[in-house]
């Protein structure tokens, strides 16, 4: 066992220290290559890939969603270190946005001859608000619990779900209840003879660039957009900040960091992320109800974090690909009689505690690669200064 | 990265590091002024005094000495002149404002850094981001300014990056600045915590038992070391249990016992102060009745 065990993490780590060798331009050239045949899987699966049930391309969507809540969450769990089991409130947040705007189940439905949004724009605009309330959402929660520390936040914050989920589904005259709201709006893009609602639309349902497919290239365009905006943060004052909070909040604050204006920088921005996806969500869906946003849907999309490496912006998509995937593929293959794809919670249990025993820190555990200067830093530091007294 | 120094680099990387070290702002430095002014200072943890009326000052440029046995309360009045406590009573006045009621990371802000007697380093972090951490307390760029990578977050990101090469090279340590903290030797910790709280450009550094653990010679290059850094203008207060090394390093010398202040004056006084050696030697029974 442990044998295999060495062998595997060798060859795993030979692989990653081959990737830290490639120059700049090299990883871009891989990267393209790399983001090119993800994009184009929906539409050529193969068939080993394919997932029974639901189609490829649905999957896809799923994934993109999950993956943009991956880096969210990473924000406020790798690198500021708050331990949030809550974020699937900010999720709901997002999408009940979206829902209550432009469902007319909705009270506060603002489609149609009397609102202010037009029907094909209707989604797109409510893309930012949906993201600003949920920003807003987090600074109203951060602002009094952000005191607390380590698991005092994590009991909090896990009242926070359960508490939207719970107005969601008992405040009926607004939301409808645990009947949910239908029939909001997205993006009517594209539409042709074919599709006479646009490309985004659920009627787009057959072949392999059917809705789910489009979904899953807007969600990757937003991934890409995010991830550079995050590694921007990550490379500066902000994501130093972070990193100190999280490894020691104490010498942080004595060495001048601002803690508590950081940490509730992390928590607005993971909230935002989170409300883009939620948002994602119910335009792909067009149908919210408070069951998707029960608290073990926090739990999983952590465990996307913990899989994939905490801190590490790359792994964690790749562990939302494995919460997503493996569960879609393996329903319906039966073993023992028992639909191993209902088994998800039971499986990802394992893989924590053998992850946990075994690679406590992620199948891609954060590289050091903060600086956005790493050049200049590296000569600097080779320097043999003639004098290294400093100036008086 | 272990990397040797080579001799490659630029000339003007070499020149620069005399000027980066040192202050990048315009600092009032008429040496032996009064700095830091303590008054009263008392610090109680529910009946216990930890610190009872303790009356002394730090004057610019000088390397003041604070010892005592163990337990005489020197960490404790160290914690409340950086913010870490509340006093209960008395008052800390530093150059001019006081240092009362106001939050820790802007008391970093007034000029005052420590290092921590339990090396507190962010252990993820490479040793130059340590560093760059503390630079960072002068920077104004948040998360808009660095979202879209404006013109000023790039001067600071630089301007962060070369101070703290320099600095990493002015505690001789820069050949192990792209590692982990975590990765670096017990003696080099100590000394990169002593460029991450000078990176925060202090008028006054505070350092907390900074031989701890150190063998003689080790001791001998911490002399040297925190010589050079009053040398370059900065106020050191130095907390430290080694008699040898504070005789050796110190201008004057304040000694606590029992919270309480008991001696106050130049190393060769303080070594013949007979309440110090009673406190450090205990009495002679027949002394005491």
């Amino acid at each position: 066992m442990s044998a295999i065990q060495e062998r595997l993490s060798a060859t795993w780590q030979r692989l990653l220290d081959w990737w830290d060798r490639l120059s700049r331009p090299q990883k871009w050239v891989f990267g393209i290559i790399l983001f090119t045949a993800v994009a184009l899987s929906p539409i050529f699966t193969p068939s080993f890939l394919d997932t029974p049930g639901i189609s490829f391309g649905g999957t896809m969507a799923q994934f993109a969603m999950i993956a943009i809540i991956a880096v969210g969450l990473n924000v406020v769990v790798g690198q500021a270190g708050l331990l949030d089991l809550g974020y699937v409130g900010f999720y709901a947040v997002g999408a009940y946005t979206v829902a209550l705007l432009t469902s007319p189940e909705s009270p506060w439905n603002k489609m149609g001859p009397t609102g202010f949004f037009s029907a094909p724009w209707a989604w797109l605009s409510c893309v930012p608000l949906a993201m600003a309330v949920t920003a807003l959402t987090g600074l109203i929660l951060g602002f009094p619990t952000l005191r607390l520390r380590g698991d005092y936040l994590a009991i909090v914050t896990l009242g926070f779900g359960e508490i939207i989920r719970l107005l969601a589904d008992n405040l009926g005259d607004i939301t409808n209840g645990p009947r949910g709201l239908n029939e909001i709006a997205f993006p009517h893009l594209l539409e042709s003879q074919q599709h006479p609602e646009g490309v985004f639309s659920a009627s787009n349902s057959r072949g392999d660039a059917n809705y789910g497919t489009w979904w899953f290239w807007l969600g990757l365009v937003l991934i890409v957009g995010i991830l550079l905006l995050v590694g921007n943060l990550e490379r500066s004052r902000v994501g130093r900040a972070w990193i100190a909070v999280r490894e020691d909040e104490d010498a942080a604050e004595v060495m001048g960091v601002n803690t508590f204006r950081f940490k509730l920088w992390a928590f607005t921005i993971g909230a935002a992320i989170g409300g883009l996806s939620g948002a994602l969500y119910a335009g792909q869906v067009q149908y919210v109800a408070p069951p998707t946003f029960n608290i073990i849907n926090s739990m999983l999309f952590l465990c996307a974090v913990v899989l994939g490496g905490q801190g590490n912006k790359l792994g964690v998509i790749l562990g939302a690909f494995i919460i997503v995937y493996l569960p879609n593929r393996l329903l319906g293959v039966h073993f023992l009689g028992i639909d191993v794809g209902n088994l998800k919670y039971l499986f990802f249990g394992l893989a924590l505690v053998v992850l946990m025993i075994f690679r406590p820190q992620g199948l891609f555990p954060a590289r050091q690669q903060l600086l956005a200067y790493r050049n200049a830093a590296r000569e600097l530091l080779m320097a043999r200064p003639s004098e290294k007294e400093p100036a008086q | 990265m272990t990397a040797p120094r080579n001799d490659t680099a630029p000339e003007t990387v070499k020149a620069n590091i005399k000027d980066l070290a040192g202050f990048h702002r315009e600092i009032h430095a008429g040496v032996g002024e009064v700095l830091m002014q303590i008054t009263d200072l008392t610090v109680k943890f529910g009946g216990l005094v930890a610190l009872d009326a303790v009356t002394f000052d730090i004057r610019r440029g000088e390397i003041l000495g604070l010892i005592g046995p163990n337990g005489a309360g020197k960490t404790t009045c160290f914690n409340a002149i950086t913010g870490v406590y509340r006093p209960s009573f008395g008052s800390v006045t530093f150059d001019g404002a006081p240092v009362g009621r106001i939050k820790r990371h802007q008391i970093t802000r007034l000029g005052i850094a420590r290092t921590f007697q339990n090396i507190r380093l962010f252990s993820e972090m490479t040793a130059l981001e340590n560093v760059m951490v503390g630079a960072d307390a002068r920077h104004r760029t948040s998360v808009p300014g660095a979202l879209i990578r404006s013109r000023r977050h790039r001067r600071e990101e630089h301007e962060a990056i070369e101070r703290s090469a320099a600095l990493l090279h002015f505690v001789d340590i820069a050949h192990r600045g792209g590692e982990k903290a975590k990765n670096l030797s017990y003696g080099d910790q100590r000394r990169l915590e002593i460029a991450r709280a000078l990176a925060t450009e202090p008028k006054l550094l505070c350092l907390d038992e900074p031989a701890a653990g150190f063998n003689p010679s080790e001791k001998s290059a911490l002399i040297d070391l925190i010589r050079k850094i009053r040398d370059d203008g900065y106020t050191v207060l130095l907390i430290e249990h080694d008699m040898r090394l504070v005789m050796g390093v110190t201008d004057r010398i304040v000694v606590l016992e029992f919270g309480r202040k008991i001696a106050d004056g130049l190393p060769t006084e303080i070594r013949e102060d007979p309440a110090v050696i009673a406190a450090y030697l205990g009495v002679p029974d027949d002394d005491i009745s």
